[in-house]
């Protein structure tokens, strides 16, 4: 009997198909309207070229700020240059593959839910073979964060004097968000310790394990820092770009 | 909670069924089991269901209730509405012997599979060493009670039936256990992407929300195997790093497998070595 597939008579096959009474498509629905919309703002920002920075402040999606008028393509902006980076990092994200595979692939919807196609699947082995290079899209988001927490820097300097304003804080937290998202990536973890079998053997073992554990704790809010980061990094992106276009002032503190 | 409750219960074999609806008095502190215990006593004493220790250790009474993996024993009846009619199904991954009974021989067959543990010789004085830190992690993995409602909800088997080809979320815990086990000496990786379908896994979490005894299966011990794995077959720098820089890759006997996931035969090779 072993292998034998019975199919539960009373479920039907295909998209949908289960028993669940609860409101199972609420999630990739918000997920799907949610990631749908950065993606919207992101593009309608990347095209839009203009807005970017005001005084010291960059928006994220312009830094690190690379001319591109030299590449010789009329519609090519900066941020089309560098948002490929941290975009990759998200892409491939063990996190949000969960979050897209159910809202936007329906591979499946939600857990114990018919989808569709069920006899086409290859998982992560043909086509999705690159997710396994999410290690390096990591380098390169802890590389961006480098210049985001630099720009965090030179936001509190206008005109050559020390100051705070309101923007300074929207990027500093901008800055924390995405430090707890990238240091908090499954790939960071394994890399910081995650491959060692015995850290009371290993080199620099305690050291490892120790920051191993804090990477772990991070990496249990993996989901809250991905969502709070990508909302951070638009809101912020949105708030510069008010500035900017003098739709609203910014506030200084200091 | 309602005086009573109306049940739902799947009746049938391998060739098809229906439900049938059986209405119990409930109680305070009532499970879904005592529900149906209920229903074999008084008005069905043919309805067939596998349980044993009526208290969430053994793993022997997963079902679906009302279309979600659950333990009957640990679900409590005032978890659903008053009035409310629940439905209460065989898993739905795995052959039906009966009623709510499904032969999970499969698992055990996989579980066989699995290069066993093959730890490094004794210490000069006889005694094994490691450090509670160093265990920690795969501690958490040996809480599975095999109640296999990970191995159920998972599509991969549930919907796209790929038992030949993937050993799913049950095993890929066990096979984190024995890789992250300071002790041991095989090196499973290859085995685990050509043989055990690790790469099927896309990680969608459903065995994480279902496991009872709330283990982190993707996030501690699935993602955890495909950044090993990942180490050894994807990663072009360790590769150039071990092919021209002289780093040794992890040196232990490597476990090729000889078959899919169908056969149980397996052979250990040496590493190769590398400058």
């Amino acid at each position: 009997m072993a292998n034998r597939v019975v199919r539960l008579p009373l479920v039907g096959t295909g998209l949908g198909a289960t028993l669940r009474k609860d409101n199972w498509w609420i999630g990739p629905a918000v997920t799907f309207a949610v990631l749908s919309s950065f993606i919207a703002y992101a593009t309608f920002r990347a095209f839009e070229n203009n807005f970017f920075s005001y005084g010291p402040y960059l928006s994220p999606f312009y830094s690190p700020y690379i001319e591109s008028k030299g590449f010789g393509i009329s519609f090519l902006s900066p941020a089309m240059l560098i948002l490929p980076g941290p975009a990759s990092f998200r892409f491939t994200c063990y996190y949000y593959r969960k979050a897209y595979y159910r809202a936007f692939a329906m591979d499946p919807p939600a857990c114990a839910v018919g989808e569709r196609n069920p006899e086409k699947y290859n998982g992560e082995r043909k086509l999705l073979l690159f997710q396994n290079l999410h290690r390096f899209a990591m380098y390169v988001a802890v590389l961006f964060l480098v210049f985001l927490w630099h720009d965090f820097y030179k936001s509190l300097s206008f005109d050559g004097h020390f100051g705070l304003g309101l923007g300074s804080l929207v990027l500093l937290t901008n800055c924390v968000l995405l430090s707890g998202y990238t240091f908090g990536c499954h790939s960071f973890r394994h890399l910081i310790g995650g491959s060692v079998d015995s850290f009371s053997t290993a080199p620099f073992g305690k050291l490892r394990h120790s920051l191993w554990n804090l990477v772990t704790k991070l990496n249990g809010n993996h989901m809250a820092f991905a969502w709070s980061s990508l909302f951070g990094v638009a809101l912020t992106d949105l708030y510069i770009r008010m500035v900017a276009s003098g739709a609203i002032h910014d506030i200084r503190f200091l | 909670m309602a005086d009573k409750a109306t049940i739902r219960v799947f009746r049938g074999n391998e060739d098809g069924g229906e439900f049938k609806e059986y209405e119990v008095e409930t109680y305070t502190g009532m499970v879904v089991l005592d529900a149906i215990h209920e229903i074999q006593a008084k008005q069905a004493p043919d309805l067939a269901v596998r349980w044993n220790c009526k208290a969430g250790r053994c793993g022997s009474c997963s079902a679906e209730v009302n279309g979600k993996p659950r333990l009957l024993c640990m679900t409590r009846m005032s978890h659903f509405a008053e009035g409310e009619a629940i439905n209460v199904t065989p898993m739905r991954t795995f052959p039906i012997i009966k009623d709510l009974v499904t032969d999970v021989s499969w698992n055990y067959e996989m579980a066989k599979k699995i290069p066993e543990f093959k730890p490094r010789p004794r210490d000069a004085d006889g005694h094994w060493r490691m450090q509670q830190y160093d265990i920690d992690r795969i501690q958490e993995f040996r809480k599975c009670i095999e109640c296999f409602m990970c191995q159920n909800v998972c599509h991969v088997l549930r919907d796209h039936d790929k038992k030949k080809e993937f050993a799913g979320p049950r095993f890929f815990i066990h096979l984190a256990t024995l890789e992250m086990h300071p002790l041991d000496t095989l090196d499973r990786r290859q085995m685990m992407k050509d043989d055990f379908g690790l790469g099927l896994c896309n990680i969608t979490r459903c065995c994480t929300e279902v496991c009872p005894e709330h283990i982190q299966i993707t996030d501690n011990g699935i993602i955890p195997m495909k950044e090993r794995v990942a180490d050894d077959f994807y990663d072009p720098v360790r590769w150039l790093l071990a092919r021209f820089g002289g780093k040794k890759k992890k040196s232990l006997p490597i476990v090729q497998s000889t078959g899919d996931a169908g056969e149980d035969t397996h052979k250990t090779k040496k590493p190769k070595k590398t400058a």
